[in-house]
Order: C-alpha cells, then structure tokens, then sequence
C-alpha cells in the first residue's frame, strides 16, 4: 500500500462502497460457504484422525476363532490349548476369551438378542493384543493349528486397511468439496464486485478522471470486499463449531481416545486453528477476488 | 501546451470530430464555441483524457496522449482541472470531501487538504456548507463545488463546459475573475459556453466547431 493510501482519512469511503457492497448480503452467503468449509475440513480432519486410530490399535491385534472349544484334545478343551500356547507365546501381550455374554454382544445383530439360548455351534473367539516387538503371525497360526486343528486367525489389519482407502476417499470428496466451496465464494464475491462496478459507475468514472490510478480504486473494493468476506466466514466458523462438536461426539465412540475427551478437547488442535485461519482465507479471496475483478473492469476506461 | 492533429472521433459509425488541427499555447485561453452537437463537449472530453481519439494525435501539456502506456495517465489526468457542465460531484460526499479529492488522490497530506479546501470553499462562498452533502445544495452551489473542486489543486491545464450556466451575474463574473487570474498565473484555459455576455468581457482566441469541424481558429 503507498503511502498515498495511509494519508486518507480513516473511514474516507470516496467511492461509496459501503452501500454498493452491502454489509448484509455478501456476509451472508460468505458465512454460509464458510460453514460449509468448516464442515468439510472437520470432516477430512475426523477420517484422518479415526483412521490413524484405527490402523494403530489394528495393527496391535488379532482375533482367533476355535470351533468346537469345549472338544478335549489331549485331554483339555481346545480353547483352554490354544490359550495356553498364546500365553507362553513371546510377543504377545494379552489373550482374552470373550464370555458367553460378551459373544452374544458381538452376533445380537446377526442372531437377535438371546444369541446364547440358542443351541448353536458356537467358536470361541479370542481377542489378542500383540506386543511390540509382535510374534510372527505365519509362526502363530501353525502352533494353533497344531494344538488345536481348525482354528482361524483373523488379522484385523486387513480390514483396517480397508477401512482407511474408504476414509481416504471419504478425505478426497471433502477436499473436492473444500475447493468447490471456495470457488463458489470466489463467484459470489466477483458478482457482488460487480454489482458494486454498476452501482458505482459514475462514482468511478468520475474518481478516475480525477486521476486515480486502477491500484487506487481496486484497493477501495478489493479492502471492502476481504473486510466483508472475512466477517462472513468468521460468522459461519462460530456457526459451524458446535455442529463439529456434535459430530465429533457422535464419532467419539470410534475412537477409544476421544471418548474420555470434554467437548471442546474433542476437536482436534489443527482444526481449531483452521477454523480460526477461515476468516484470514475468506478475506484472502476476496480481496484477491474483487482486486482481479475491478481491474479487468476497468481496461474498459482510457 | 494542447496540440490536436488531424484529429477524428466516433462514436460507433458516428463520426463527431473529423480533422482537427489546431495548437493551444502554454498559458493560452480559448473560448470554445458552437452551436449545440457541435462536438464541444466530445473535444473537451478527449482534452481530459475521458476518451481516445479514433485518429489523430493529441498531445497534452507536452505529452503525445497516444505514445503513453495506459497507467501514465492518471498523473497527467491530475495536472487537469474540469468544471463539468452537470458538475459530476459525489453525492454521498459532503461539499468539502468531494472539494478535497482530487488533492487526496495526489496525495497531499491532510493538513494541507484542510487548508486548501476552506480557503476554496470560502472563495467560492461555501464556508458554511462545507458539510452539506451535495444534494442537499441548489445547483449554483453545487456548481461553485464542481468549480473548486477542478482549481483547488491549481491545475496546469484547465477545461470548463459552460461553467456559468447556473450562476447569477455576479458569481459568473467572480469565476471569470478566477480563470483570468490562474491563466495569468500560466494555466491554459480552455471554456466552452454560449454565454455571449461573459465572452464580451474577456477578449480572447476562439475555437469554434460546427459539424465535429473546426471552422475558426483565433
């Protein structure tokens, strides 16, 4: 900004522009782009966040299945050998057989509610926590298979990956859907540019005459344009944060961390410095918006 | 010093300028007369850089318009002061704002604007309404608004387009008082009017149009 511009009075609106662009209608669909921008960067922040969570605690664990666990083998349930080899197995930290009731937990939505008064063939399932350095998992299976044939290990990092190639996607549409918004906003703020051009025409012409530079008067609209934008998208932030924070309590049970969290510790730090950085990005556009406008705008005067 | 050579300007396929050649010294002052749509106003506008000519050179206060890229011209534009006939003033503007402008876009600091803009306005007897916005003055005092807005920056070059046709006998010879004074002082004067009473008492060289044509020279 020269220096010229630091000498105007403050508030000086020579051109008129707090009327041309008004302080209701370009705040509003601004904040109304913003929230939505909220909304998808809480959004592609959540996936990221629920989908390091996911890989980390499943790459740390494994189910096993035995069928026919209560079946002696040498002597002893099958479920009993197989846990016995996963204690005396280096590398493993937990090996816990789910109860009767915790099965039925797990099948209700399969088998309804009274899963364990049917007569079914039930395996015993157990969930095992992997150590760190983690046993070889081929080795595994070979040692349960040996003490007790038949018996299935499910890593469940398999799922975990695909899991997060979903949340991965779900991550790119709200990024498209980040870049469309912006481009929209972009849009609506060279239309209330524009509006502003028509209204102010004869305002312009006559500052023009007077000798104003294009810097000069694209600097008028690009100020009041990034002023305005950024009043909208801090607007829309506000609106869009408890939204994100019911969101995020919904999402809470997906993720053992966060479920101790209050609220507002619920959103990730990085995304309330994103919110915080809309109205900064907002202004950011409009000004670079209304200052390409006005002056491709006004190539049309000598 | 104005130079116009073979100058022609249209507006779309009409033509409302065809061949002017004629030369306005330093310091000069012309009258500029016609009858009306003799293109008076059209000249003025390319003398204040409103508008390019279609062909023909035009060279202002020693610059050949046409030579220059597009972002010198509002330095020059600054050099020029316009009384225009429908005042064009700012009418969310008060009278004194839309007085100091043309110093704000110079870049003149504030102190000084003050200065120069009251003493303007006490000239031209608007001290009192310095604050009204302009709307709210008759249209004399909104014409002794557009007259202090185009000397207050004490131009090098200035153009009027019947400057006196809301003023009474006094105001109108009280303006020509001013153009006479800043002429003497080097500005080159150039007024259109059809006022014959004001050209009677200022005896000077006459530029006069009839069909976009210059016919009289001097």
């Amino acid at each position: 900004m020269s220096r010229r511009h630091l000498l105007r009075p403050a508030g000086f609106d020579d051109l008129g522009l707090r009327h041309a662009l008004a302080d209701r209608m370009l705040p509003g669909l601004v904040a109304a782009m913003a929230f939505l921008a909220a909304l998808a960067i809480g959004g592609w922040t959540g996936a990221a966040f629920l989908a390091a969570g996911w890989q980390e605690g499943a790459a740390a664990s494994v189910t096993i299945q035995v069928p026919r666990p209560e079946e002696p083998s040498d002597g002893i349930a099958r479920a009993d050998r197989v846990l016995a080899v996963l204690r005396n197995t280096p590398g493993i930290e937990s090996a816990h057989r789910l109860s009767k009731p915790e099965l039925s937990r797990l099948l209700k939505p399969w088998l309804g509610p009274d899963a364990d008064q049917l007569d079914l063939p039930l395996p015993a399932v157990i969930a095992v926590q992997l150590g760190n350095p983690p046993p070889s998992l081929d080795g595994l299976n070979q040692q349960l298979n040996t003490a007790a044939p038949g018996t299935m290990l499910d890593q469940e990092e398999v799922w975990a990956t695909r899991l997060t190639r979903l949340v991965r996607s779900l991550q790119a549409c709200a990024g498209l859907a980040l870049l469309v918004v912006a481009g929209v906003a972009a849009a609506v703020i060279a239309v209330a540019t524009r509006g502003g051009l028509a209204a102010r025409r004869d305002a312009i012409e006559i500052v023009h005459g007077l000798g104003a530079t294009d810097s000069y008067i694209a600097a008028r609209f690009a100020g009041r344009a990034a002023k305005l934008a950024a009043m909208g998208a801090a607007i829309g932030g506000v609106i869009a944060l408890p939204v994100l924070i019911g969101l995020a309590q919904m999402a809470a049970p997906f993720s053992e961390s966060a479920q101790t969290a209050s609220p507002l510790e619920l959103l990730p730090p990085g995304l309330w410095m994103v919110i915080a950085g809309l109205p900064l990005l907002a202004g950011a556009i409009g000004w670079f918006t209304a200052q390409t406008t006005v002056r491709a705008w006004l190539r049309r005067l000598p | 010093m104005i130079r116009f050579e073979e100058v022609g300007l249209s507006y779309g396929a009409a033509e409302v300028l065809r061949d002017l050649s004629f030369a306005v010294p330093d310091g000069g002052f012309r009258w500029l007369l016609g009858p009306s749509g003799a293109g008076k106003t059209s000249l003025l506008r390319l003398m204040y850089l409103a508008m390019r000519p279609t062909r023909g050179r035009v060279s202002l206060l020693g610059t050949d318009v046409a030579a220059q890229p597009r972002r010198a011209l509002p330095k020059l534009r600054r050099r020029i002061g316009v009384v225009f006939q429908e005042f064009r003033l700012l009418p969310y503007l008060s009278a004194y704002d839309n007085v100091a402008l043309p110093l704000r876009l110079a870049g003149r600091p504030e102190g000084q604007i003050k200065a120069d803009v009251s003493e303007m306005l006490r000239w031209v007897g608007l001290a009192k309404r310095a604050d009204a916005r302009t709307p709210q003055l008759s249209g004399g005092e909104q014409q002794r608004v557009a007259i202090a807005r185009a000397v207050v920056i004490r131009p090098s070059l200035l153009l009027a387009d019947e400057p006196t046709g809301n003023l009474d006998d006094v105001q109108a010879e009280r303006l020509m008082q001013l153009f006479r004074e800043m002429n003497r002082l080097g500005t080159t004067v150039v007024v259109a009017t059809h006022n014959q009473s004001l050209i009677a008492r200022q005896q000077a060289p006459v530029l006069r149009l009839q069909h976009g044509r210059l016919i009289k020279d001097g």
